[in-house]
C-alpha cells in the first residue's frame, strides 16, 4: 500500500519543526560567523539524505561519499578559481591567467579539463553530472556483478584514497593537499562578504529542503518500496523480475548527486575546497552523522549532520583532547543500543508519549465537551 | 623511461626494488594475516586493526626504553621479547574489545565497520594523550643495522631480512595452527557453520573471542616488525588500514593463501612502480588496478568454492 499522503503528520511537524529552526530561529538568533558554521554543518547533511536513500532504503553502505561531495565541491572550486585568476588578477605570474598553483608548479597553459569550467552553466552542469556518471561507473561495475555489503564498502574506501593520493599528487593540477584556495566571486558577485555568507545560508537550506522533498518523493514511490524490499531479501526481487542492479546503481547515483551539491555549497559557503573532505575520514564521518540521526529517517540525517558537528565543535573547542573519545563513544554506542540513532530514539521513546499525552488530552476535552454539553441540552 | 640505465644497472635497480618491495610485502603480510583471520575467518571488519599494529609497535617502543634504563646486557635480544609483549598486550585488548563490542555484533558485519571505527578513534586519541603526537622510533641493536653487500651495485638492509624471516616464521605459525591443530579444526568449524559446531560440543563463543585475540595478537606482531623499518605515531595504523584490507580482499577473502599471494604481487607492483613514477602515482595505478581487478573479479584471487 503507498501512503496517498505525502508527509504523514508527524513528517509534517518534523518538516515544519526544521524549516522554523533554519529558517527563522538559527538566522535570527546567531552572528554571522555562527550562521556560516550552521551553514558548513548543513552542506553534510545533504550527503546524510543521500546516505539515507542508498544505506538506510537500499542497504548500500558507501564509504566513499566524501568522493562526490569533492566533486561536487572541486566543480564549483574550478568555476571560482579561474574567475579569481582572470589576466587582471593574476599579472605578477609568469603565465597570467592561469590558477597561482599551476604557476607556482611551472604549468604554462591550462590543462584541458580546466577548460569547461570557465562557463559557470556548464560548471553547475558538472556539479551534478560528474558525480552521476562517477557513480554509475562504479555502480554499474559493482552491482551487475553483484558485489554488494563489505566488499562495496571497502572498494567505496579505497576509491576514496585513490583520489585523495591522486589530488594530493598531483599538485600542479588539482592545488595538492592545500587544495583549490583565495576564492572570491560567484558570477561576479563577491561571495566573501557576511552579506554573501547570509543570502548563501538562505539559498543552501532552499536546496536542503529541494532535497529532503526530492528524497521524500523517491522514498514513497515504488522504486522506494523496491529499495526496501532489496535491503530485506535480494533475491526475492530479483527473482520477481525487477533488475536489482538498476535499482541500486539508480539509488547510489542519486547520493552521488545529494552529495555533490552538499559539496558544492560547502565550497561557496566556506571559501575553499582542499583533499581533506574528500579522503577515507571524512566519508566515514559523513557515514557517523547519518548513523546518529538514523539510518532510516530523512529529517534525522539532517538533526544528525547538524548536532554531531556541533558538538564536535563546541567540545573541540573547550575541550579538544576528549572529543575523538566523545566521537568514538558515540559512534560505538549508536551502533550497540540504538541502530536507529536518534530518529529510532524519537520514535520509539518519545513519540508515542507525546501522542499519548495528546490523545489523553484529546479525550479529556471531549469528555469535558460532553459534560458542559449535557446542561445545555 | 628505461632510456638512462643500462642493463646490469636495470638489473640492479630491479634486485633491489624487489627487495625492497619484499620488505613491504612482509609488513603487508603480517597485517593482512591478522585481519584475513579477523574478516576472512569471522567475517568482522576490524577498522581499528591499525591500531592494534600501533600498540604493537608503542609496546616495542617501551620495551627497548625499558631494556636500555633497566638491563642493557639484554639490549641485542629485545625485539625477541618485545615481539611476545606485544602480542600478549594487542591479544589481550583484542579479546577485551570481542567480548565487549564484537560479540554483539556478528550478525550485522557492516555495524562492526561503524563500531571498530569508533575503536580506533578511540585507541588514537588514548595513544595521542598517553605517548603523545609525536612519531616514536626506536633504536635498533647494532647487529640489525647496516647491510650486506651482495654485488657490486646491490645492497640488502639486514633489518630488512630480519622482517622477512620473521614474517616466514610467523606465517609458518599461522598455517600450523589454523590448519593442523585442533583449535584451528574448531575455528574452521565455527567459521562454515556456527550453529552445527555448537551443536556438536564446539564452545563458538569462546573459539570466537581466541580467535579475534589471535589476529589482533598478530597485529601487535606486525607492529612491532614495523618498527624496525619505520617510525610510529597515533594514526600511523590508519594509513596501513586500507592497503591492508585491499589485500585481504584481493586475495580472495577466506583464503590465507590468497592473502599473501596478493599481498606478494601488490607490493612488488607499488615498489617497483615507485621508482620510475613518484611515490603517489605509483600507490594510485597499484590501487587502481586492484579495484579494476576486483571489479572483474569480485571474489578475489583465489576464492574458496563453496555453495551458498
Amino acid at each position: 500500500m503507498i501512503n496517498s499522503r505525502f508527509f504523514n503528520r508527524s513528517e509534517l511537524l518534523g518538516f515544519l519543526a526544521l524549516a522554523v529552526l533554519l529558517l527563522l530561529i538559527l538566522p535570527l538568533s546567531l552572528d554571522i560567523f555562527r550562521l556560516n558554521l550552521v551553514a558548513k554543518y548543513l552542506t553534510y547533511a545533504f550527503v546524510g539524505i543521500g546516505l539515507v536513500l542508498c544505506w538506510g532504503y537500499g542497504g548500500i553502505l558507501s564509504l566513499g561519499q566524501g568522493v562526490f561531495f569533492g566533486l561536487g565541491g572541486y566543480c564549483m572550486a574550478m568555476y571560482l578559481k579561474l574567475e579569481a585568476s582572470s589576466v587582471a588578477n593574476t599579472k605578477i605570474q609568469s603565465t597570467p591567467g592561469i590558477p597561482d598553483f599551476m604557476d607556482w608548479n611551472q604549468l604554462t597553459s591550462l590543462p584541458f579539463f580546466w577548460k569547461p569550467f570557465h562557463s559557470f552553466p556548464v560548471t553547475l552542469l558538472a556539479i551534478l553530472l560528474v558525480p552521476a556518471f562517477f557513480a554509475l561507473i562504479i555502480g554499474a561495475a559493482m552491482f551487475k556483478r553483484r558485489v554488494g555489503g563489505v566488499y562495496f564498502a571497502i572498494i567505496t574506501q579505497a576509491i576514496a584514497a585513490i583520489l585523495t593520493i591522486l589530488i594530493v599528487g598531483q599538485q600542479g593540477y588539482t592545488g595538492g593537499i592545500n587544495g583549490i584556495t583565495d576564492l572570491r566571486t560567484l558570477h561576479g558577485w563577491d561571495i566573501r562578504t557576511d552579506h554573501a555568507k547570509f543570502i548563501l545560508y538562505f539559498v543552501e537550506v532552499v536546496l536542503l529542503f529541494g532535497c529532503i522533498v526530492a528524497a521524500q518523493f523517491i522514498r514513497l514511490t515504488k522504486l522506494g518500496r523496491i529499495l526496501v524490499a532489496m535491503r530485506e531479501q535480494e533475491d526475492r526481487v530479483r527473482f520477481s523480475g525487477y533488475s536489482v542492479a538498476n535499482f541500486k546503481i539508480f539509488a547510489f547515483c542519486a547520493a552521488a548527486v545529494f552529495a555533490a551539491i552538499g559539496g558544492a555549497m560547502f565550497t561557496l559557503e566556506v571559501g575553499f575546497m582542499s583533499p581533506s573532505f574528500v579522503g577515507i575520514v571524512p566519508s566515514i564521518e559523513m557515514v557517523i552523522y547519518t548513523a546518529v540521526g538514523g539510518r532510516m529517517s530523512i529529517f534525522g540525517a539532517v538533526w544528525g549532520a547538524l548536532l554531531v558537528n556541533f558538538a564536535k565543535t563546541s567540545l573541540s573547542e573547550s575541550f579538544p583532547q576528549l572529543w575523538l573519545f566523545g566521537l568514538g563513544a558515540l559512534f560505538i554506542a549508536v551502533v550497540l543500543a540504538f541502530p536507529n540513532g536518534l530518529s529510532g530514539i524519537w520514535a520509539d521513546h518519545i513519540q508515542p508519549r507525546i501522542d499519548r499525552l495528546l490523545s489523553s488530552r484529546k479525550s479529556k476535552s471531549a469528555t469535558g465537551m460532553i459534560a458542559d454539553g449535557a446542561p445545555a441540552e | 623511461m628505461f632510456g638512462d640505465y643500462s642493463i646490469s644497472d636495470l638489473g640492479a635497480i630491479l634486485a633491489m626494488q624487489g627487495f625492497a618491495g619484499l620488505i613491504l610485502f612482509s609488513v603487508y603480510v603480517l597485517m593482512a594475516l591478522g585481519l584475513a583471520i579477523i574478516f576472512g575467518q569471522m567475517g568482522v571488519i576490524n577498522m581499528a586493526h591499525g591500531e592494534f599494529m600501533i600498540l604493537g609497535a608503542y609496546v616495542t617502543w617501551m620495551t627497548s626504553n625499558a631494556v636500555q634504563h633497566v638491563a642493557p646486557w639484554l639490549f641485542p635480544g629485545y625485539f625477541f621479547i618485545a615481539m611476545i609483549l606485544a602480542f600478549i598486550a594487542s591479544g589481550a585488548l583484542g579479546m577485551l574489545v570481542e567480548w565487549a563490542l564484537i560479540r554483539h555484533l556478528y550478525k550485522r558485519p557492516l555495524d562492526t565497520l561503524l563500531a571498530t571505527w569508533g575503536l580506533s578513534l578511540i585507541l588514537q586519541q588514548a595513544y595521542r594523550s598517553i605517548f603523545g603526537a609525536r612519531e616514536v622510533g626506536v633504536e635498533l641493536p647494532e647487529w640489525m643495522m647496516g647491510s650486506w653487500q651482495a654485488t657490486d651495485s646491490i645492497q640488502i638492509p639486514i633489518n630488512g631480512m630480519f622482517v622477512m624471516a620473521l614474517t616466514i616464521l610467523i606465517t609458518i605459525v599461522v598455517f600450523y595452527i589454523l590448519f593442523w591443530s585442533s583449535w584451528g579444526k574448531q575455528v574452521r568449524a565455527v567459521v562454515q557453520n556456527r550453529v552445527m559446531a555448537g551443536a556438536v560440543g564446539i564452545n563458538t563463543e569462546k573459539v570466537d573471542r581466541y580467535t579475534f585475540g589471535l589476529g589482533c595478537g598478530i597485529a601487535g606482531i606486525a607492529g612491532s616488525a614495523f618498527t624496525m623499518i619505520g617510525s610510529t605515531g597515533p594514526t600511523a595504523g590508519q594509513l596501513y588500514i586500507v592497503d591492508t584490507f585491499l589485500v585481504v580482499v584481493f586475495g580472495g577473502a577466506a583464503s590465507l593463501f590468497g592473502t599473501i599471494a596478493s599481498a606478494f604481487s601488490i607490493s612488488q607492483t607499488q615498489s617497483t612502480l615507485e621508482f620510475f613514477l613518484s611515490g603517489s602515482m605509483a600507490k594510485v595505478i597499484t590501487l587502481l588496478t586492484i579495484v579494476g581487478i576486483l571489479m572483474v573479479r569480485p571474489q578475489g584471487l583465489f576464492a574458496l568454492k563453496v555453495r551458498k
